[in-house]
């Protein structure tokens, strides 16, 4: 039982802390090649851009709708565009952003990283004087740590202007009230803890699935597992780290 | 030649993954400008070996030393250094998917040393007239048949001029003129660079043309080490692995 507990939770947890600080070392000390940055945020980018929208102008469209359902009880239908974009720029942006992203872009780079290291690239890497954290996780985790924001931003957009699409069709809220009803309601700090809980999620999702891919064993069957468990072990943690972040955020 | 100075050097090696017993006392002294081929049954750990000499892998108990130095003591800094005397060829080729061939072979020369470009391009041209394959610089490794890989691998690993090479099974599955240009190029690095080279193969013609001397592994245990052709007629282990009839 000791022995499980070492090989699956301690050590595995203390190779994630030592990535982490190497990670970290390299973004702080400027050892990212902007070159290498600058491929991944296209990367990571261009990947993304359309699952981003389809989910939040969808979720924008649901929330607009299941809000006012509930509202009307109250006579407060005139308040859906308050909660519908409280909700996506505190909540739905940053959470569905990196869910999402975790299955399009964390997939896609367990995938590609576990194929080096089944294919023996990571050890030519290192046998050709370089170090494989330095050229494939930390660009990638950094790259992360930017796109994710953005993309939040613009889920965030896509989400309200989703919401305002049922308001003004549907509920017969006119566009003025809808958008005044955002504006004079979302403050800038609801904004900016969105985009801190998406930086540390965008951070989670790469760093796990860059993880899951240096760990791989076992050739192709190894690049499947480590490609599922990136995925399966990046949502996880993105929704449990979700709690705590809001738990800290609103204490300030 | 003192077994302190030898390029490579294994002493007591033992090596196990959990039960999984790989080596048990594997002792080898290879001398400079030798090129020594390692067999042995498959899983004897023999690509193991050749990770251990550049440290991708650490032996459970024992030493490796390149060049006097041991590779696992070193730290970082060192192991950079041993790491820069010594080429490898990976059994796939292990080429970077995602980079051309010019890129490839001039990655070390990125990583190690602040080369101007003119002088990578000079060294890139030059590496791929070795390995015969000119003209190849803007390919990316998935147009290239699988001799080429091999060939554009061993262009690779020789840019940083290493003394010391490593070769992991370096014409299985080749066609035999490029099994003949690899036996050719494992040779020139010995005659015009005296380059020292540590092969790991199954081919036994290929291990017959270009070896000063035979080391067969089996149950942990170097089982026979020596000239070619006397271990072939002499030793009935080398003669059962090469004429197929080893028992396991």
């Amino acid at each position: 039982m000791n022995s499980v507990i070492k090989n699956k939770v301690i050590a595995p947890v203390g190779e994630f802390g030592i990535m982490t600080v190497h990670v970290m070392r390299d973004i702080f000390r400027r050892e990212v090649r902007a070159r290498d940055l600058f491929k991944q945020v296209v990367l990571i980018g261009n990947n993304s851009l359309l699952i981003v929208f389809l989910t939040n102008i969808f979720t924008g469209m649901v929330m607009a709708l299941q809000t006012a359902y509930g509202l009307q009880r109250f006579g407060a239908k005139l308040y859906v565009g308050n909660i519908v974009s409280l909700a996506q720029v505190r909540e739905l942006g940053p959470v569905l952003t990196a869910i999402m992203l975790c299955g399009r872009v964390g997939a896609g780079i367990a995938a590609e990283v576990a194929s080096m290291v089944v294919t023996e690239q990571v050890d030519a890497i290192k046998a050709l004087g370089a170090n494989p954290i330095r050229k494939l996780v930390s660009p990638r985790v950094l790259a992360a740590m930017i796109v994710v924001p953005l993309m939040t931003v613009l889920a965030d957009l896509i989400g309200i202007a989703g919401g305002a699409l049922v308001a003004t069709l549907e509920l017969n809220i006119t566009w003025h009230t809808y958008v005044r009803s955002v504006v004079t309601f979302v403050t800038i700090k609801d904004v900016f803890d969105g985009l801190i809980k998406a930086g540390v999620f965008g951070f989670l999702l790469v760093s796990v699935a860059c993880y899951k891919g240096l760990h791989a064993r076992g050739g192709t069957e190894g690049v499947g597992m480590a490609t599922t468990e990136a995925v399966v072990t990046g949502s996880i943690l993105i929704l449990v780290s979700d709690f705590f972040l809001t738990k800290l955020l609103l204490m300030f | 030649m003192d077994q302190n100075n030898s390029p490579v050097s294994f002493e007591h090696i033992a090596m196990q993954f959990g039960k999984n017993v790989v080596h048990r006392d594997i002792s080898i002294n290879v001398n400079q400008g030798e090129v020594v081929t390692i067999m042995g049954p498959s899983g004897t750990g023999k690509t193991l070996l050749l990770k251990m000499i550049i440290g991708l892998l650490n032996p459970t108990a024992g030493k490796v030393s390149v060049f006097g130095k041991s590779v696992g003591d070193a730290g970082q800094e060192e192991l950079e250094g041993i790491r820069a005397q010594i080429g490898m060829l990976f059994q796939g080729a292990a080429l970077f998917d995602s980079l051309s061939v010019y890129e490839n072979i001039a990655y070390s020369l990125r990583e190690r040393f602040h080369l101007g470009e003119a002088a990578i391009a000079e060294i890139v041209k030059e590496k791929l007239r070795m390995v015969n394959l000119s003209g190849t610089e803007s390919k990316f490794p998935s147009q290239l048949s699988g001799g080429q890989k091999k060939r554009i691998g061993l262009a690779r690993a020789l840019a940083s001029s290493p003394r010391v090479m490593l070769f992991d099974e370096p014409t299985t599955g080749l066609d035999p003129t490029s099994v003949r240009l690899i036996d050719d190029l494992i040779l020139n690095l010995k005659h015009e660079l005296n380059i020292t080279s540590i092969v790991v193969t199954h081919d036994i013609e290929s291990a017959k043309r270009v070896s000063d001397r035979w080391i067969l592994i089996n149950n942990g245990l170097v089982v026979a080490d020596g000239e070619p052709h006397a271990l072939l007629a002499e030793n009935k282990y080398v003669n059962a692995f090469a004429t197929g009839n080893w028992d396991e």
